[in-house]
């Protein structure tokens, strides 16, 4: 199921969360919302499952307009942060809840959701808790026994609130893996909001990143990392450093000096100048390289990070040098940017 | 003595004061509940097996504990429904008031039983404001059982909305909207999901204000009538019998009301105990 | 040398406002067909339920309550103010406020005792102690004053001792005290009990620690930390103490003017049909029960998280 969202608004007490957000998922397709909190990922995913309603805008399912429809009609598997179990039912009765509750003529008999929960828990990998209680299992069983609730009603579309927000690291790893390969053989248009860019990137096939209730950018994570539409997309992911430079017909300057002819194409003025550690080269060569006195030196898994202090405002920026080249920089220090972003300053 | 055993018997702390205050506590609490207590049910026991089954089977005592048991029976579902419906509109809804109502709901915990006795009755009476009302209708309530419905209504109705409003307070929004994605419509998620949550609250604030009521005599005795074998509450008779200077049959009906009393304070302990299993917390 | 060069985004260009405005109610009239807020009701249950419940509390709380004030002023301030100066009607204030005076500060120091013993230490059977110290909530109010007759009264098991030393319990003074103490026993332990066990003993064991004495430990940091708590019990308390009837009833032995209580000579008024005298007395004690009730959510408006966020019963 392929879904479209439109122009979608919301206010919360004329507070606006979302700002016109529009959005095609490809059916089968994976896909993250990722920002921080407060952007409005959240409330697009909930709109999206007919949790809250839009104050403006129109969500398609297909071909079907699903904005006017209630939740219920929907039929959205979601998955809570919290995972939202029902703690008075064992797992089998959580599980097999949303088809239990359908109208007489819609639902399976009571076998056929016998086998269907039972299937859910081997999908899950659980067959032998269908009779505990929630408060009986651990984190990354409940989380999976939510999905399995999800997937009971054969939603036509998955949701996810920050799957694994409530998880440690290594449980949440696992489920990561786990979790991309049972959408491989599931095959459901997968939403799922995250505030954790090492998530969406290692898991999603698109990226949605949204910042203060709009979308700054959709792309694969290649094109999120690789070629970042604003200067929030890249600085918040990945790390990186900023120069405030100027451009004069296509020359960028810095504090008078001249960089290279770096900004074809973009207006005169002042520009923000976005570099990430691994596009940077330590060089002897001073023609079109940047210069600042270093700062620290910090071990940085397989790299060395050299903070440069650049210019008249000692700007920060960060070079990343193989580890190995036991190089102990000291004083002044001289890069090149090998690749850059550049925006207009405003 | 004491001090020799005890420390073996208690973790060891820096702060002091063990000794004196559980010696105090443990001193005060025998001399002004367990002693007490150990005497009534040393008089009972002392009447001997047929004594005290001629004294506790005895019609009117029967009588009385059956009204009394069935009239609190009927007050604590009355108070289970709509102290459900209370608590659910004041943690659920915004009105005008909704603070103001919250206060005086615990109104039978603080009005002296007696005032509430008077109060109950006019109002019932037949020349009563409500009671002059249901009188034509052929409705008696005052000096019925119908009447000691009413008083023990009005004594256990904080009950209820006190043990369930918390829990439906704390209850997790996300599971009614799981509920909702499920395809549940809202009548499907109160029941099936919203109350079975509450079932044990409920349940708690439902023996707490049938234990509150089969003891209760204050509200009671003026709006009862108190006519034998009709309307007429265990507790009074304790007190008739007492009147009468035949300790015996007022020791023997105590002690029938001690033996239930103890055995509604176990059931509420079993309901805290299959709720803290079933759901890993207490009511 | 790779270069990529990227201008903003265009933005999106700015709506109408009333482009905007018109959309959203059109989305709204929709949605008053279909769409529903899943975790509420719809508004006509809403109303209905908040109707129901307000007409039930109406008649079992509201409507008596108005009614006590309204007979006791029904016939005239003059009747109401007699009433009140009636004698007898001083003597039973002025015993009530003694019960309670007695009642209240021994229930106090008990409190106090046995929410330190139970919260600051690490003890045996200290659940037990706990369901011990709830016990007099389970028993009728009859029983709390017939176990003193049966203790102290003349056929009872210290009575004739008592009588040869010419000591009075029963239908006196003391015996009145003694069966509100009882049916008061845990209104202050069982405030402090959960909050201090909630608190630890962390603070207990810094002050004492840095030098502190257990009394000052105690003064200094154990009491300003329980102090809303314990006003709350005190209060819940003392509204018992003077409003309890039934145990009063069985032990005084109602002699008019020396062993009447307030609520012992409302019903005396009452049976006597006395009506405006009954409700003057009745009225008083309305009036501390709201006081009480003003009191006690004024705490919990104001104090409520010193009070132990998770109340029971």
């Amino acid at each position: 199921m392929d879904i479209s969202v439109r122009r979608l608004c919301k206010e919360f007490d004329r507070y606006p969360a979302l700002n016109g957000v529009s959005l095609e998922v490809g059916s089968g397709e994976l896909i993250a919302l990722l920002g921080p909190s407060g952007s409005g990922k959240t409330t697009l995913l909930r709109l999206i499952a007919g949790l809250e309603f839009p104050t403006s805008g129109s969500i398609y399912f297909g071909k079907e307009d699903a904005s006017q429809k209630s939740v219920q009609e929907r039929n959205v598997g979601f998955v809570f942060q919290h995972y939202a179990l029902f703690r008075h039912m064992t797992v089998i009765d959580n599980i097999s809840f949303g088809l239990r509750v359908r109208g007489r003529r819609n639902r399976p008999s009571d076998a056929a959701i016998r086998k269907r929960a039972s299937d859910l828990l081997d999908l899950i990998q659980l067959p032998n808790v269908a009779n505990r209680f929630p408060h009986q299992l651990s984190g990354g069983q409940r989380q999976r026994v939510a999905l399995a609730r999800a997937l009971a009603i054969e939603p036509r579309v998955l949701l996810l609130d920050e799957p694994f927000g409530a998880l440690d690291a290594k449980v949440r790893k696992e489920l990561r893996r786990w979790l991309r390969e049972l959408h491989e053989r599931t095959g459901h248009t997968t939403i799922f909001v995250t505030h954790d860019q090492e998530e969406a990137m290692e898991m999603s096939d698109r990226v949605v990143v949204m910042s203060q209730g709009r979308i700054e950018q959709v792309g694969t994570p290649d094109e999120i990392y690789d070629r970042p539409a604003s200067p929030f997309v890249f600085s918040f992911i990945g790390d990186s450093g900023e120069l405030a430079v100027t451009i004069d017909r296509g020359e960028v300057f810095l504090d008078g000096r001249s960089l290279g002819p770096l900004a074809e194409g973009l207006p005169d003025g002042r520009a923000r100048m976005f570099l990430r550690p691994h596009d940077l080269e330590i060089t002897d060569d001073p023609a079109g390289a940047i210069s600042g006195e270093v700062a620290t030196v910090r071990r940085h898994a397989a790299t060395r990070r050299i903070e440069i202090a650049v210019g008249e405002k000692r700007q920060r920026i960060e070079v990343a040098v193989p580890a190995t080249r036991g190089f102990v920089p000291e004083g002044t220090q001289t890069f090149r940017p090998v690749r850059c972003r550049l925006f207009p300053a405003n | 003595m004491v001090s020799a055993v005890l420390p073996k018997l208690k973790e060891p702390s820096v702060i002091p004061g063990f000794g004196t205050t559980l010696g105090f506590t443990l001193f005060y609490l025998s001399a002004i509940v367990l002693i007490p207590l150990g005497a009534l049910v040393l008089r009972a026991a002392g009447l001997g097996l047929s004594e005290f089954l001629t004294l506790a089977g005895d019609p009117r005592t029967l009588a009385a504990l059956k009204l009394s048991f069935l009239a609190s029976l009927a007050a604590a579902s009355i108070n289970a429904v709509f102290g459900l419906l209370v608590a659910w509109v004041l943690v659920r809804y915004d009105f005008f008031g909704r603070r103001l109502i919250d206060a005086i709901i615990d109104l039978p915990f603080a009005l002296p039983t007696a005032v509430a006795g008077i109060a109950l009755t006019s109002l019932y009476a037949p020349n009563g404001w409500i009671g002059g009302v249901l009188e034509p209708l052929g409705l008696k309530v005052a000096y019925t059982p119908i009447g000691v419905v009413v008083a023990l209504t009005f004594v256990g109705l904080p009950f209820v909305v006190r043990t369930v409003e918390p829990v439906l307070r704390d209850l997790d929004r996300e599971v009614e909207e799981a509920s909702a994605t499920l395809g549940a419509g809202r009548l499907a998620t109160v029941t099936r999901v919203v109350l079975p949550a509450l079932l044990p609250a409920l349940l708690t604030g439902y023996a707490l204000a049938l234990a509150r009521a089969i003891g209760e005599y204050g509200s009671v005795i003026f709006i009862a009538g108190n006519i034998p074998y009709v309307s007429e509450i265990a507790p009074l008779l304790i007190v008739i019998r007492l009147e009468e200077y035949n300790y015996a049959a007022a020791t023997a009906v105590a002690a029938e009301m001690l033996a239930i009393a103890f055995l509604m304070l176990l059931a509420i302990n079993l309901i805290q105990a299959y709720s803290r299993r079933r759901f890993g917390h207490a009511a | 040398m790779l270069r990529e060069v990227s201008a903003r985004p265009v933005a999106p260009v700015p709506r109408p406002r009333f482009a905007r405005l018109a959309r959203r109610r059109s989305a709204d009239a929709a949605s008053a067909r279909r769409w529903q807020p899943p975790t509420t009701e719809r508004p006509l249950a809403r109303w209905l339920l908040i109707a129901l419940a307000l007409g039930f509390l109406g008649f079992v709380l509201v409507i008596p309550l108005v009614l006590v004030f309204v007979e006791a002023l029904k016939s005239g301030i003059g009747v109401y103010v007699a009433a009140l100066a009636d004698p007898d009607a001083l003597a039973a204030i002025r015993l009530t406020l003694l019960i309670s005076a007695i009642a209240v500060p021994a229930n106090l120091v008990f409190g106090l005792a046995a929410a330190w013993a139970i919260a600051k230490f690490q003890f045996v059977g200290k659940s037990f102690l706990i369901t011990l110290i709830d016990l007099p909530f389970s028993v009728s109010p009859v029983i709390a004053g017939l176990v003193f007759v049966l203790l102290f009264g003349s056929q009872g098991y210290f009575g004739p001792w008592l009588s040869d030393l010419g000591i009075e319990i029963v239908f006196a003074v003391p015996g009145i005290a003694l069966a509100t103490i009882f049916v008061t026993f845990p209104f202050v332990a069982r405030e402090l009990i959960p909050l201090m066990q909630e608190q630890g003993s962390g603070d207990e064991e810094a002050a004492i620690s840095l030098g502190a004495s257990g009394w000052k430990t105690f003064w200094l940091v154990t009491l300003p930390n329980v102090r809303w708590a314990l006003l709350y019990g005190v209060l819940l308390c003392n509204a018992r103490a003077m409003g309890e009837f039934g145990a009063v009833s069985v032990i005084s032995g109602h002699i008019r003017g020396v062993t009447d209580t307030m609520p012992l000579h409302v019903e005396i008024l009452y049976n006597e049909y006395a009506f405006p005298a009954a409700f003057a007395v009745a009225s008083l004690l309305a009036l501390l029960a709201l006081v009480t009730l003003s009191i006690k959510s004024f705490l919990e408006w104001r104090h409520g998280a010193s009070l132990k966020a998770q109340r029971s019963l």
